[in-house]
């Protein structure tokens, strides 16, 4: 019993990690409409840059801090210098410029910081099992500070006048600009948004799967079937998508295929979602009277 | 003095078409000026021009300010706001966000709020609606949210793309009085764009008339209304 218990708890502290990337995928897919496959990528750089800082000596929360701020200009910059130029370019040209960015991302990363598996701390202590043996330190330090990241990004959205902006951008580019809503920038800031999420999930993941140039890659992966279960255009369901995927994902590693197949779970719950609802659990339904 | 919208030799298009071959046309300060011609005469095109949603050539001047060639957030923040084709409603939305967003552009929050209370003096139905998704509106009503979100911009001049689309007789009547406070209380110049002619000839104090794309007929919408040969080639009633 205890350790169901605890192979849940453990699956919520990495579903929150799937959860953080789902909403960065979902942040992009709802201004653009495509997925950008460079995120997992794009955040282990940053955990990277993380690890380099703490290496130099900063102490952790100011080289979290750091790293979410250089994060989030990256992900600006990533979008004024590189998407920009193609934003009216067919689907195709995107799909290119995404599987382009995953690898000089994924590549620079390696070429950078080395391809040899690192170890990263945790701000969390990480000796013994707390209430009980039935979560670590840094399982319920890193769901925290997941919740925490999920949170503020939901206020911002709801209750900032910013936030309505970007919404409204993503909705209608069109009469946004005839309320003179600067769309391409909000645009811009919804890549330095996804990239800042997408750091601080790398830097949560780092400590329990290790940081090499590949570390996202699986994530990912999961990261998108929980944006695909709950729904690519639904934020909140996104959020949830992620949580049940990392829960899902958990038990049937430790009670039905193993570990070694558990990547095998996000495939099939891809296939599933796209089979039976594609618009995932959550997806937007839009009330309209004509 | 200058007009409040000047336009001189205003060509526009799709692509390789060509729509607009020309226009010289006026808004004055504080006036209504009308644009009336059938369907495909160039009437929603010329209003996208004046804001920057297509590619334009010739000069528009704004207060004497040229404003052809820039990005349409950048006209709307120098006081163009633009009610348009299709109303623009941002349908996920609710009314207050809807509302919100058309006063994105001021800072003042205590100045906007008043506003609200201004507009809710117009249209007294958007209190009601104000937390209710904007897709969920009625045609009226979603017309209603957009001149609304037009008026929030605090607007030097206002674009109408045929406010009396899709409506109810009775409802279009009610939009329109309420037009005319507006232009009263507001100190806003107008750009009507309407098929219903007599309507939009009532209203306006200038008019011009397209037809493909040019103007072949202007001047003062009281005379076009007397007009006989006018009203039977052109206007059909």
């Amino acid at each position: 019993m205890d350790g169901l218990a605890h192979q849940f708890i453990a699956g919520i502290a990495t579903g929150g990690i799937y959860a953080s990337v789902a909403l960065a995928l979902v942040m992009i897919y709802q201004a653009t409409h495509h997925v950008n496959f460079a995120q997992g990528e794009m955040a282990t750089f940053s955990t990277f840059i993380a690890l380099t800082l703490i290496q130099a000596g900063l102490p952790y929360w100011v080289a979290f801090v750091l790293t979410v701020v250089v994060s989030f200009a990256l992900g600006v910059a990533i979008e004024r210098v590189l998407m920009r130029p193609v934003q009216h370019a067919p689907v195709l040209t995107h799909v290119g410029v995404f599987i382009g960015l995953l690898l000089i991302v994924g590549n620079l990363t390696g070429w950078v910081f080395g391809y040899t598996t690192k170890v990263f701390p945790s701000p969390f202590e990480s000796e013994g099992l707390l209430f009980g043996g039935l979560v670590s330190g840094h399982e319920l330090g890193s769901t925290v500070v997941t919740l925490a990241v999920l949170l503020l990004v939901y206020l911002f959205f709801r209750h900032t006048t910013l936030g309505l902006a970007m919404r409204a951008a993503a909705y209608n580019p069109a009469s946004s600009r005839l309320v003179g809503i600067r769309v391409g920038w909000m645009l811009a800031l919804g890549w330095g948004l996804a990239a800042a999420v997408g750091a601080v999930a790398g830097m949560m993941v780092a400590p329990v799967v290790f940081l090499d140039p590949t570390m996202m890659l699986g994530i990912l992966l999961y990261a998108f079937a929980g944006a695909l279960l709950g729904g690519i255009d639904n934020p909140m369901g996104a959020v949830v998508g992620g949580f049940a995927v990392g829960v899902l994902e958990n038990l049937a590693g430790a009670y039905v295929v193993g570990t070694e197949l558990k990547l095998t779970v996000a495939l099939a719950i891809i296939i599933g979602v796209l089979v039976v609802r594609p618009s995932g659990l959550f997806g937007r339904v839009v009330l309209s009277r004509v | 003095m200058a007009a409040l919208l000047e336009a001189e030799g205003l060509t526009a298009g799709y692509g390789q078409t060509a729509v607009l071959h020309g226009l010289d046309f006026a808004v004055e300060e504080r006036g209504v000026t009308a644009l009336l011609g059938a369907n495909g005469a160039g009437k929603t095109t010329t209003l996208r021009a004046v804001c920057g949603m297509i590619r334009t050539g010739g000069a528009v001047r704004l207060a004497g300010e040229r404003i052809d060639g820039r990005a349409t957030e950048e006209i709307a923040r120098r006081g163009v706001a633009h009610v348009p084709d299709g109303r623009g409603t941002f349908m996920e939305l609710t009314v207050e966000e809807n509302m919100r967003l058309g006063a994105y552009t001021r800072p003042n929050r205590a100045e906007v709020d008043a506003d609200f209370e201004r507009v809710f003096g117009y249209f007294p139905r958007l209190r009601q609606r104000f937390r209710q998704q904007a897709g969920t509106l009625s045609g009226g009503e979603q017309q209603m949210l957009a001149i609304s979100r037009a008026l929030l911009l605090r607007p030097r001049l206002l674009l109408l793309d045929e406010p009396s689309f899709g409506l109810a007789p009775l409802v279009v009547q009610e939009i329109f009085a309420i037009m005319r406070r507006i232009r009263e209380e507001q100190g806003v110049g107008i750009l009507l764009v309407e098929q219903n002619a007599s309507l939009a000839l009532d209203f306006a104090d200038q008019a011009y008339l397209l037809e493909t794309g040019r103007i072949v007929v202007s001047g003062p919408a009281a005379d076009i209304r007397r007009d006989e040969s006018v009203r039977r080639s052109y206007l059909g009633y």
